[in-house]
C-alpha cells in the first residue's frame, strides 16, 4: 500500500506542473458546471413557459412530478439536457492525466529504473491507475456537488429542485462515473504503449468522449431521454467492458512488454 | 553472488543471449564488454529480474531468478543506461521515491548521506532537469545505492559524460570496489574496465571468453618486452631467440623487439645476461603492453 501511495504522491507531483492537466481537473469542471448553472439562472426568470410543454418529447413529460407547472418541467427538460456533460469529466481527466503519466515516462526512459525496484506491476499498475482515476472522481462529485448547491439556492420550487436532482443523476455520478474513469485510465494505458508523444495519446484517448457526446445530441435531438434504466443499462456495460479492459491493461503492462515493446 | 548455467533469451526468432554461464565472486568487479546489440543489457535485465530468460538458470545473491524476482531487485541496484530522472521534481524527491520503493529504513539520512557523498546536497530541492548529464548520472548513482545494496549492475556508468565528470565516476566506482561490493559493468570504455575489472567477460551473443585483462593481452598478443640498445644487429637477436622460453626476437632500428610466453618480469634477468655476454650496450627495457581495445577487437572480429 505504501508504494502505491508513493506512486501516486510522485504522479501528482508530476503531472499537475504541466498546464494541459492542470487545465483540464480545475476549469474544465468549473466550465462543464457553469452551463446548467446558467441555465437555471436565465430560465428561472422568464415567466410562464406552459406552452413550451408542448416542444418536449413525450417522454420527458413523464419524468415531471404531477404538480409540476409546463414551465418548470421544461427548465427540468433544458437543465437535463446538459446535465450529461458531468459524465465528460471522469473519461477527459484521466485519459489527460494518464497520457501524460505514462508517455512521459517513456520518453524520460524513467519507467526502467521503476521496474527495477522491488514494486509489483500490479502495485504500480494500480498506482497509476489511481493517481489518473481519483482527481477525476474528486472533479466530478465537486461539480455535481456545486451544481447541486447552486440549484437549491436558485431554484425555489422543492418539486422541480427533485426533479433536477433526480436519482438518475446521483446514479450517474456516483457508480458510472467511476466506471467511466475506470475506462478511460484503461485505453490511456493502451493507447499510451504504443504512441511516444502525450499529445497524441491524449488526443487519441479521447475517442472515449465519443459514446457520451453521442449520447448527448441523441437526447437534443429527441431520439430518447436518459431515464433510469438507460443509467443502469450503461452501468452494467460499462462495468464488463472495464473488466475486459482492465485484464487486456494487466497484460500490457508486464515488465518484459514494457521494456522490450513500448517503443 | 551470481551464476548462471546456460541461460539463454530468445525476442521471436531473435536470439538475443545464447547459453551464457558466469560465475562471479563476492567482491569482483566483473566487466561485461561487447559491441552494441550483443546482448549485454538483456543479460543484466535478466540477472536483475526485470526480464525473464527463455531457459537457463541464475542465482543472484542466493535468489533464484523467475522464483525470487522480488527478492533479487531488494538486493541488487542497477544503474540502467540512461538516468532516467523525473526532471520536474527535486533531486531529493526524486531520491525519496526511490527510497520509499525499496523500503528503505532511514530514508530522509539516506538521502542526505548519498547527496553529500556525491556532492549533491547544495542542489538538493533543484529540479533534477536543470542538472548537466554529468550531476544526474551521480545522482542516479544515488538512487542505485541507498538501500546500500551488495550488488551493483552498471550499465555504462560514464557513458557520454565529459573527462572530469567520468573521472569522478570512475573514482566512485573503485571506492564501492573497496567497500566490496560486487560490481557487475557493462561498459564501451575499455581503459576504463581495464582500470577497474578483476575480470572481464567478451559477450557477442554468446561469451567468447572470460578471464583478467593481463591473462587475456598474454592469451592473444603474448608478452612483448623492447630492449633499446646502442647499436642493434641480427646476432643479437640470433642470440636471444636461442633461448627457450622466446617466441620471438627482431631488431628495428636499435631495438630489439622480443616476444616472451612467460611472465617478463622473471625472463627479463636471462635475456639481459644473453644480451651482455653477446656484447650488447643495454640503454633502456620496457614492456609494450597492447591496450585491452586490442584484445577486445581482435575477438570480436573473430566472433
Amino acid at each position: 500500500m505504501d508504494k502505491i501511495k508513493t506512486i501516486i504522491r510522485k504522479e501528482w507531483a508530476e503531472v499537475f506542473k504541466n498546464r494541459m492537466v492542470l487545465f483540464t481537473v480545475a476549469f474544465l469542471p468549473l466550465i462543464l458546471t457553469a452551463i446548467p448553472i446558467g441555465i437555471l439562472i436565465t430560465m428561472g426568470g422568464t415567466g410562464d413557459l406552459n406552452g413550451a410543454a408542448s416542444a418536449m418529447p413525450e417522454q420527458f413529460n413523464s419524468f415531471c412530478p404531477a404538480n409540476l407547472s409546463g414551465g418548470d418541467c421544461f427548465q427540468a427538460y433544458m437543465v437535463s439536457q446538459f446535465m450529461i456533460m458531468f459524465m465528460i469529466l471522469p473519461l477527459a481527466i484521466p485519459a489527460t492525466i494518464a497520457s501524460y503519466s505514462i508517455v512521459g515516462e517513456k520518453t524520460t526512459r524513467s519507467l526502467e529504473p521503476l521496474l527495477a525496484t522491488p514494486i509489483t506491476t500490479a502495485e504500480l499498475l494500480v498506482g497509476k491507475s489511481l493517481a489518473a482515476a481519483i482527481p477525476a472522481i474528486i472533479a466530478t462529485y465537486a461539480a455535481f456537488a456545486i451544481f447541486a448547491i447552486s440549484a437549491f439556492i436558485i431554484v425555489p420550487n422543492k418539486l422541480l429542485l427533485s426533479a433536477l436532482l433526480d436519482a438518475r443523476w446521483l446514479l450517474a455520478v456516483i457508480v458510472v462515473g467511476p466506471l467511466m474513469a475506470l475506462l478511460a485510465v484503461n485505453i490511456s494505458i493502451m493507447v499510451s504503449s504504443r504512441v511516444n508523444d502525450p499529445r497524441v495519446a491524449e488526443q487519441i484517448s479521447m475517442v472515449v468522449l465519443l459514446p457520451v457526446l453521442a449520447v448527448f445530441f441523441g437526447q437534443l435531438a429527441g431520439l430518447f431521454v436518459i431515464n433510469r434504466q438507460f443509467i443502469i443499462i450503461s452501468a452494467v456495460v460499462l462495468a464488463i467492458i472495464d473488466i475486459v479492459l482492465v485484464y487486456l491493461a494487466v497484460r500490457m503492462f508486464q515488465r518484459e512488454a514494457i521494456l522490450t515493446r513500448w517503443k | 553472488m551470481i551464476t548462471t548455467d546456460n541461460l539463454t533469451k530468445k525476442f521471436s526468432t531473435i536470439l538475443a543471449v545464447d547459453r551464457l554461464t558466469l560465475d562471479i565472486q563476492e567482491g569482483e568487479v566483473f566487466g561485461f564488454l561487447g559491441p552494441n546489440g550483443a546482448g549485454k543489457t538483456t543479460t543484466v535485465r535478466m540477472l536483475t529480474s526485470l526480464i525473464g530468460p527463455t531457459s537457463g538458470t541464475a542465482v543472484v545473491n542466493g535468489f533464484a531468478i523467475g522464483k525470487d524476482d522480488t527478492n533479487i531487485r531488494r538486493s541488487v541496484g542497477i544503474l540502467t543506461e540512461t538516468p532516467g530522472m523525473y526532471d520536474n521534481l527535486s533531486a531529493d524527491y526524486n531520491l525519496r521515491i526511490y527510497a520509499s520503493l525499496y523500503e528503505v529504513k532511514d530514508p530522509k539520512g539516506q538521502v542526505e548521506k548519498y547527496l553529500r557523498m556525491l556532492g549533491l546536497w547544495e542542489r538538493r530541492f533543484d529540479e533534477a532537469g536543470t542538472f548537466s548529464k554529468g550531476m544526474k548520472q551521480k545522482l542516479a548513482l544515488a538512487r542505485v545505492l541507498l538501500h546500500e545494496p551488495r550488488i551493483l549492475f552498471l550499465d555504462e556508468p560514464t557513458a557520454g559524460l565529459d573527462p572530469e565528470a567520468a573521472h569522478l565516476v570512475r573514482d566512485f566506482i573503485a571506492e564501492l570496489r573497496k567497500e566490496g561490493r560486487t560490481i557487475f559493468l557493462c561498459t564501451h570504455n575499455l581503459d576504463e574496465a581495464d582500470r577497474l575489472c578483476d575480470r572481464i567477460a567478451v559477450f557477442k551473443t554468446r561469451l567468447l571468453v572470460i578471464d583478467t585483462p593481463d591473462k587475456l593481452r598474454s592469451q592473444l598478443f603474448g608478452h612483448k618486452v623492447v630492449f633499446h640498445l646502442k647499436a642493434a644487429d641480427e646476432n643479437l637477436a640470433t642470440a636471444v631467440r636461442a633461448l627457450p622460453f622466446v617466441k620471438e626476437s627482431k631488431v628495428i632500428d636499435n631495438k630489439l623487439l622480443v616476444t616472451l610466453q612467460d611472465d617478463p618480469e622473471t625472463r627479463n634477468p636471462d635475456i639481459i645476461r644473453t644480451l651482455v655476454g653477446a656484447g650488447a650496450d643495454i640503454q633502456f627495457v620496457g614492456e609494450l603492453r597492447h591496450s585491452l581495445e586490442d584484445v577486445y577487437l581482435e575477438l570480436v572480429k573473430n566472433a
